[in-house]
């Protein structure tokens, strides 16, 4: 029962380490380092890397922007809540708002195109959660996130929220046409 | 009031009776909010289901944030009060420092637990768990888990106080135990974890009553996951170093090294919880330089560490057994481990679950970049039930069975649902936490009421295969429900009804540790005891392999979403 | 037994069990809240 007792030899530092015990630890400890070296080098040469662009904002300083962007840039409406579907400006910026219980309003890509997509949360953290492509951002309130997308597929998008945001939550769906 | 100490006649441990009384009661406590808490599980797992689907949106989001709260925080924390008051005094045979404190610490949590749980349950704080502002909950929310953290941060004092009394009246000589480093290096992890929880839960609460205007959110998520992840960092470090005992208690095994098994503690120590970013790999704001050195555990030494102790539990499981004769070809030793007692299948199954399931997927997950793949869908809980429940809460379990004659003096009921109980726990939740992460791979999001969106402006369809996914969470979580309960009724029926076993002679006298017993004989002579331990080799060597192939499968998959930069 | 002096520098630290606390406090209040702090701190303001 010696790992419940106090070891027997005072100078227990100083006992060798087998060697089965030394190929391990040598290979969780080059395993480490390949797992380390793989974020940076995804960093250098992957093309799926979060921005990091951020800047804090408020609702109203987001709402004028987002307002402005839509519309300038809305080519139809749809569903009966008149939800508008928007291009990018010339500038290749969109702008999606998280509130409750909507994300808005529905964008229009291209694919092959990059996009600078700001988003932004009006009240609680929301998720932004691309369907079926399956790509996850947080969206904290209080924060303009610019993130840089490129659609590699066309087709109908979902956006899931998926951040807990009350009541309503798992009506919140929103929508990406890639052309 | 003069301390008194009782030799337990079964084990040869020593128990002052003070202490005691206080890891009984806290591991009590610990087992009532187990079954509250998997009571919640049980409507989660029925409204999540997707064709059951049992109770309307509001209701399934208020038990959703009790059984967070309950299991993650209650029942865990008061167990590892139990366990870190063991550590100390009975491990290192001595008197418990300020069991009036210790009462304070049980007190506070207990009220601290009653009042969070009324404020969830009253319906006013459906705010998961993590609460993250700006979403508010009812202040007694706020304050029944502060209350709640002053006691635990009472018990980590006691736990400490104890060790320097060990130290002061010489109750050992040279080094602590093993398994009470491992504690300690629990206490120290709940000690930051605390103090995050401090800091951010009282600005919350004073918000809450409305004297403080304004919470930021990022800042917010920073801190609280200093609170929210370390604490999970305590249970790894506790049910390691109960993995540790139990192998010591079942099957007479001793580490390997005390050197290497000491350094990866001290690894953790270090670097376990700076895994809390795992939560903001896909949040704005943070730099990747902060994402990628506090998400790999300062270069992943702590994903070493953990593969350490993957190696050196069943390794030293495996000396012990050849040491006994059991020598022929790889696996003798693991066929003829005693797999019938709850306490040693308990703790192997949370060791291999642990390690496959929750370890691997825990670090990919982890991963700046594939965090992006997952992040806030089902795999997350589909991970960390891989973790806390395979991994704590059944090794928490396996001791449970150990102590039940120790502690409580009562033999067990039925000695063969007590058999039976870890397998169908474990492997059920094994399933089900494999399901889970099938399920967000799929995208299916995590904490969310309705996969067909009603009251959506338009549709979205799942794959049928996510479906599938939904439906086998479904009936292993209930069979996993199951196996928690027959737990619950197993432990507290063994407590009322359960055979009255002899205490022992009860002194004011303490007993020093028996000297030279072989066990601690054994132990001192280093290298020429070094055992070989071939089929821990290839165990490890298949835990690697996984680790690598999943690793990578997911960097695939990675790089055919669409480009983020 | 051993004298003191005999014991080698990571074996007393792994037995200055105040020392690990300290640590165990400092590396993780450093690297993740400090510097996270700090990361906030530093967001500009939108135009």
């Amino acid at each position: 029962m010696s790992a419940i007792l106090p070891p027997a030899d005072r100078l227990w530092w100083k006992q060798p380490i087998g060697k089965q015990e030394w190929m391990w630890i040598g290979l969780a400890f080059t395993w480490a380092m390949i797992m380390f070296v793989m974020m940076i080098y995804w960093h250098i040469n992957g093309k799926q890397n979060l921005s990091t662009e951020t800047y804090k904002s408020t609702p109203e300083m987001f709402a004028a922007k987002a307002e402005k962007f839509i519309a300038e840039n809305t080519v139809r409406t749809e569903t009966d809540q008149n939800i508008p579907v928007v291009k990018a400006n010339d500038k290749g910026e969109v702008y999606l708002t998280a509130s409750l219980w909507k994300w808005w309003p529905i964008l229009e890509l291209e694919k092959g195109k990059t996009y600078k997509v700001h988003l932004f949360s009006m009240d609680y953290n929301h998720g932004f959660s691309l369907q079926p492509t399956n790509i996850n951002i947080q969206v904290v309130p209080g924060y303009e996130h610019v993130v840089k997308m490129t659609p590699t597929q066309s087709g109908t998008f979902a956006i899931v929220c998926n951040e807990f945001c009350g009541i309503g939550h798992h009506s919140m769906l929103g929508r990406i046409y890639v052309k | 009031m003069a301390t008194t100490y009782r030799n337990c006649p079964r084990t040869g441990l020593q128990f002052d009776t003070a202490a005691e009384k206080l890891m009984r009661w806290n591991a009590v406590v610990g087992v009532v909010f187990l079954l509250v808490g998997g009571i919640m599980a049980l409507f989660v797992i029925l409204t999540r289901w997707p064709s059951v689907k049992l109770l309307p949106a509001d209701q399934f989001y208020l038990v959703l944030t009790a059984h967070g709260v309950d299991m993650l925080l209650v029942w865990i924390i008061f167990f590892e009060m139990a366990v870190l008051y063991f550590c100390s005094s009975t491990l290192l045979r001595c008197r418990l420092a300020t069991p009036k404190w210790a009462w304070v610490q049980f007190w506070l949590m207990l009220v601290g637990a009653a009042i969070g749980n009324y404020a969830v349950l009253a319906g006013e704080s459906s705010v998961m768990f993590t609460s993250y502002a700006p979403m508010m909950a009812s202040p007694l929310f706020y304050l029944g888990l502060i209350l709640f953290a002053v006691g635990a941060l009472i018990g980590c004092f006691v736990f400490l106080g104890t060790l320097v009394v060990a130290k002061n009246e010489r109750t050992y000589e040279g080094s602590i135990p093993l398994v009470t480093f491992g504690a300690l290096t629990a206490c120290i992890i709940a000690i930051f974890t605390i103090a995050s929880g401090a800091v951010i839960l009282i600005p919350t609460f004073l918000w809450s009553v409305g004297i403080l205007k304004e919470i930021d959110a990022l800042m917010y998520r920073v801190i609280w996951w200093g609170m929210g992840h370390s604490s999970q960092q305590i249970n790894v470090s506790a049910h390691v170093a109960i993995w540790y005992a139990i192998a010591a208690i079942a099957v007479g095994a001793k580490p390997l090294s005390e050197k290497v098994s000491r350094f990866a503690y001290f690894l953790y120590i270090l670097f376990l919880q700076l895994a809390c970013a795992h939560h903001l790999l896909s949040d704005p704001g943070l730099g990747s330089s902060w994402k990628v050195l506090n998400t790999s555990y300062f270069m992943y030494f702590a994903v070493m560490a953990s593969m350490i102790h993957g190696f050196t539990v069943p390794g030293a499981i495996e000396a012990a057994q050849r040491a006994k004769g059991y020598n022929n070809g790889l696996f003798e030793w693991l066929r003829k481990a005693p797999w019938g007692s709850p306490a040693f299948s308990g703790m192997f199954i949370s060791l291999v679950s642990f390690g496959f399931l929750g370890g691997i997927s825990g670090v990919v997950l982890g991963t700046e970049q594939l965090n992006m793949l997952m992040h806030n869908t089902f795999y997350v809980p589909g991970h960390f039930h891989a973790t806390v429940v395979s991994g704590t809460t059944l090794a928490f379990m396996a001791l449970t069975y150990f102590l039940v004659p120790v502690l409580f003096k009562r033999e067990l009921i039925a000695p063969k649902l007590c058999a039976l109980q870890p397998y169908v726990f474990g492997i059920s939740m094994g399933v089900l936490s494999l399901v889970m992460m099938g399920a967000g791979t799929l995208g299916v999001s995590r904490r969310h009421w309705d996969m067909a969106f009603s009251g959506a402006p338009f549709q979205y369809e799942w794959p049928g295969a996510a479906y599938l996914m939904m439906g086998l969470t479904g009936i292993f979580g209930v069979i996993a429900v199951i196996g928690g309960a027959m737990f619950c009724l197993l432990i507290v029926g063994s407590l009322l009804w359960g055979k009255k076993l002899d205490e022992g002679k009860v002194t004011t006298e303490r007993t020093p540790f028996p000297p030279n017993t072989v066990a601690a004989n054994v132990s001192g002579h280093g290298d020429a005891e070094h055992a070989s331990v071939p089929g821990t080799v290839v165990l490890a060597m298949l835990l690697l392999v996984s680790f690598v192939l999943y690793y990578f499968v997911n960097w695939k998959y990675l790089s055919e979403v669409w480009g983020l930069s | 037994m051993a004298e003191d002096n005999e014991i080698p520098f990571m074996q007393r630290v792994l037995d200055n069990h105040f020392l690990l606390l300290f640590l165990g406090i400092a590396v993780p209040t450093v690297l993740y809240i400090i510097w996270g702090i700090m990361e906030i701190i530093a967001i500009p303001v939108a135009k």
